[in-house]
């Protein structure tokens, strides 16, 4: 099998790579790039533990090949804080307790942050039925829809609006 | 002020950053990996295996069997020693691991496995408990040897020539005499499925083994009860076993005491490499399950709604090997009757083998399974006298004070109290407010793990910041954030000067296990003394230092404060040593053996109620829940925002196993192992109306009056939305899950005993 040379542009930072078609987008991520807030979980596109955004959209990297993200931006929770100065998604997380374990944690927010910038205002029925492909078996979801919504209103009023995507 | 506070989480903002290091994520220079042949048939005997093809693929290593293994015993289990770390000969289960393949890559170790060749000759398959149980079924274990890991274990009875690993029976009062004087008798059998923990971070162990020992990061809920049981098997003393234990994406009893650690290590001695085993979220599916149930409820009640007589029996579908499985019986049958006054009970609950997915612990340790059918049944029993669910109950459950077992600690909560809560919370007496709708109630009682032993340490260092030395596992629950909460409440130090250092058992004091919701409250004990030990050093300190009594000097703001003056910690620490130096303070806590039944006294019962208000879908059988409020009595909330969340997520897990969550059987057959075809609740499952209520007496044994919770969220779900969905359709199920398409069959058959004259409906 013939690797394929392939740039692409991973929180910002541009990178030339030779991947096997193979390699899919997630072990290029963990493996390679040693971007391990990537998580791996149901490996077949249901749990959204591993989602990331190419292009500003959110997709399962376990089911992403790696080659496919050429030319592309990739945005993973590594590059959703400027240093110490958390993203106003993440500040919600943290704030409203929305996480346990915290092994869905970085999925969902890139999953929320693209939610947000394709909808800034959701309701809680939307909330809901746009995140039904991240799977948190500890919560019980309600405090994340709660950050959800007051991420919402922080990206609605605050400073960073726009960031959100 | 740091108890009773909804303190931030002392793991964010790491885990919100991707930056906390789960153990998925660990690499240890040099290793290798493993992957594992698993078998395609559920009962065989194996006639050969040929690693040569394997052996020569790309990067391999080695391709071991049972009897590669550098191993003293190649047989665990914290029940029996009944489970191979590879099949020995026979496999008893679809999924068993029987080769382990070791390879430079993970990628090449699975390419390797497609070499392997196995031949084997089928055996009969036992899938079902009727199977297991028929006269004549082939027996899975002829030869069954104890472990002697449990004290309450030490009477394990085993039903010889038979495929039950266990039979526990308890009796009192005279249960035909009570059904004699019973005005109703009602009798049903229920059912609970098979369902997998689905923890997204499935299993995963890294093990090292050098001239200093067996070091082994693992996913376990259990490093100490771990340790002690790789020791025996490598034959090594307990300080050369160290068993690290990073964050774990989740854990909910399937990473209870031993699974892939022996294996792992067994593979590292062969290979003298380091080596990772990491299960996939599919073999997760075939390592660990719940145990399914079927419960067999007899009860005898008189006129007036007073309970008399109950005769329970219980069968678990264990697994092809016991695990955990024994303990699971006899402690959750312990309490089969529910939290009621019953004179005449009699109890008989039977662990059955079959050739299916070893069932562990998880979250209610069995409880649920059978609470679903007493709380089911409360509610027949209601319909049948003309009595109102809730009033039933009301008559019968027990009050402070009397007795569940006898010798065992008295019921140490106010259930009406809680009850009440709950159906104030969902407008009980309110009419529902379309057809279709029914609200559904139930209360139930799990018995804590007693008795059990937890220690801890507390390091005041030189600057007056402290270091918590717990062996207690985060695997989300929060023990971090509420263990360093009590720490800074004790020493009077804000929540950010207090770590909770990283659990590895050669480090940490010992403690007996992360689980049966005991951490905050007993290990929470250990840690209480441990900071007051460290306070009380301080305060003898202050008192040279500042010329004073004991009695006048008290802790504030990182400071010894008497009325002639004040001393930071860093000032009396250094003071104390002339030179660096830390205080280092202890604390224990050993549970009593007391005379009850189980022979441990429970330090607290853990109670769990629940209300649900539900709409069904006529056509489909859509179960809708509308409002749903679980009610925990936890004594003293340490972290209140904490504690309902862990309610929260408890319910939610508890509506996955009551509405869509079952592993299917073809057979010895695994259909569904994937997440595609297991469906776990997502967030647009989330009840419109959701919240949890904490009860706060004060009245528990734990720090500040706190009790367990956590699995008490879980245990009420499925009787709770059952009964809601009774009364919305007037039809009883009583297996689970309940599909739309079980809960529209059920509805159809109803709705033609109902109107016979009618045609099918279309």
């Amino acid at each position: 099998m013939n690797a394929i040379p392939m740039s692409v542009t991973v929180n910002g930072e541009a990178h030339a790579l030779t991947v096997p078609p193979h390699e899919t987008l997630i072990e290029c991520l963990r493996d390679r790039l040693g971007l391990l807030g990537v998580k791996k979980s149901c490996d077949v596109q249901v749990c959204g533990a591993c989602t990331v955004l190419v292009d500003d959209r959110p997709v399962s990297a376990c089911t992403v090949l790696a080659f496919e993200a050429r030319g592309k931006h990739v945005r993973t929770i590594e590059g959703l804080a400027h240093g110490d100065d958390l993203h106003p998604v993440q500040e919600a997380f943290v704030e409203h307790g929305a996480l346990q374990c915290g092994f869905c944690t970085p999925g969902m927010i890139m999953a929320t942050v693209a939610l947000l910038a394709e909808n800034p205002s959701p309701t809680a029925d939307e909330v809901k039925h746009y995140m039904r492909g991240n799977i948190c078996r500890c919560t019980g979801y309600k405090r994340i829809v709660e950050a959800i919504l007051a991420a919402s209103e922080r990206l609605a009023t605050g400073p960073r609006t726009t960031d959100g995507g | 002020m740091s108890v009773g506070r909804a303190a931030t989480r002392v793991d964010t903002p790491a885990k919100a950053t991707g930056r906390a290091r789960f153990i998925s994520d660990v690499v240890v220079p040099g290793m290798v990996h493993a992957k594992l042949w698993r078998s395609p048939v559920p009962h065989a005997r194996i006639l050969r295996v040929d690693p040569a093809r394997a052996a020569r693929a790309e990067g391999v290593l080695a391709v071991l069997t049972a009897a590669d293994l550098p191993v003293k015993d190649l047989y665990y289990g914290p029940a029996f020693k009944d489970q191979p770390m590879l099949a020995d000969g026979v496999i008893r289960y679809a999924g068993e691991p029987v080769v382990a393949v070791v390879a430079e890559t993970a990628a090449q170790a699975e390419a390797a496995l497609a070499l392997v060749a196995v031949e084997w000759e089928e055996l009969p398959t036992v899938a079902t408990l009727d199977a297991a149980l028929a006269p004549g079924a082939p027996v899975l274990h002829a030869r069954l040897v104890p472990a002697a890991h449990f004290r309450d274990l030490t009477a394990l009875r085993p039903i010889p020539s038979t495929n039950v690993c266990h039979h526990w029976s308890y009796a009192r009062g005279d249960v035909d005499r009570g059904f004699a004087e019973a005005d109703l008798v009602v009798e049903q059998t229920f059912t609970f499925p098979m369902v997998h923990h689905y923890s997204l971070e499935p299993h995963c162990a890294i093990a090292r083994v050098d001239g200093h020992g067996i070091t082994v990061w693992a996913s376990t809920q259990h490093p100490f009860p771990v340790r002690k049981e790789l020791a025996e098997i490598f034959g090594l003393p307990l300080a050369r076993v160290q068993v690290i234990v990073p964050y774990l994406g989740g854990a909910y009893g399937n990473k209870s005491y031993t699974k892939i650690e022996p294996l792992t290590i067994a593979l590292a001695l062969r290979v003298k490499r380091p080596v990772r085993l990491a299960l996939t979220v599919e073999e997760a599916f075939k390592t660990v399950r719940r145990a399914a149930v079927r419960y067999r409820l007899k009860t005898g009640v008189r006129r007036d709604g007073t309970l008399v007589a109950r005769d329970c029996e219980i069968h678990y579908q264990l697994g092809a090997y016991a695990d955990v499985g024994p303990r699971v019986v006899q402690k959750s049958a312990y309490t089969a009757a529910g939290p009621y006054r019953i004179p005449h009970l009699r109890i008989n609950a039977y662990g059955v083998y079959t050739n299916t997915v070893v069932s562990v612990a998880f979250r209610g340790y069995g409880v649920p399974q059978l609470a679903w059918a007493y709380e089911s049944q409360m509610d027949v029993i209601a319909e049948r006298l003309g009595w109102d669910p809730l009033a039933l109950r009301l008559l019968n459950v027990l009050k402070r004070g009397e007795p569940l077992m006898e010798g065992d600690l008295p019921i140490d909560c106010d259930f009406a109290e809680g009850l009440g809560k709950a159906a104030a919370q969902i407008g009980w007496n309110e009419p529902t407010a379309a057809p279709r709708r029914g609200k559904g109630i139930a209360c139930t009682i799990k018995a804590p793990l007693a008795p059990s032993v937890s220690s801890a340490m507390v390091r005041m260092h030189a600057d007056g910041s402290a270091t918590l030395l717990t062996g207690t596992v985060e695997c989300g629950q929060g023990a971090r954030t509420a263990l360093s909460q009590i720490v800074a409440e004790e020493l009077a130090l804000p929540l950010d000067r207090v770590r909770v250092a990283r659990s590895e058992v050669g480090m940490s004091p010992y403690d007996q296990a992360t689980s049966a919701s005991r951490s905050t409250t007993l290990m929470g004990l250990a840690v209480l003394r441990a900071a007051r030990d460290v306070r009380d050093q301080l305060l003898t300190i202050g008192a040279r230092l500042l010329e004073s009594e004991r009695p006048a000097l008290t802790l504030r703001d990182e400071r010894i404060v008497s009325p002639r003056g004040e001393r930071t910690y860093g000032e009396a620490v250094a003071a104390h040593f002339g030179t660096g130096g830390e205080l280092i303070g202890r604390g224990t806590y050993r549970g009593e053996r007391g005379h009850a039944p189980l022979g441990g006294e429970a330090p607290f019962w853990e109670v769990g109620m629940a209300a649900a208000e539900v709409e069904v879908d006529g056509d489909t059988g859509r179960v809708r829940i509308l409002r749903y409020v679980s009610v925990a009595d936890i004594g003293r909330a340490i972290n209140p925002r904490e504690c309902e969340a862990q309610e929260e997520g408890a319910a939610m897990m508890g509506i996955g196993h009551t509405l869509f969550e079952q592993m299917i059987y073809d057979g010895g057959q695994l259909l569904n192992p994937s997440l595609i075809d297991y469906r776990v609740p997502v967030m647009s499952d989330l009840p419109e109306e959701y919240r949890s209520i904490l009860v706060e007496n004060g009245d528990g044994p734990g720090p500040y009056g706190a009790k367990g919770i956590g699995e008490s969220g879980l245990i009420p779900t499925a009787p709770a939305v059952a009964n809601a969905i009774a009364r919305a359709i007037g039809v009883r199920i009583t297996d689970l899950p309940m599909t739309p398409e079980r809960v529209w069959r059920a509805s159809d058959r109803a709705r033609r005993r109902a109107a016979p004259a009618e045609g099918p409906s279309t």
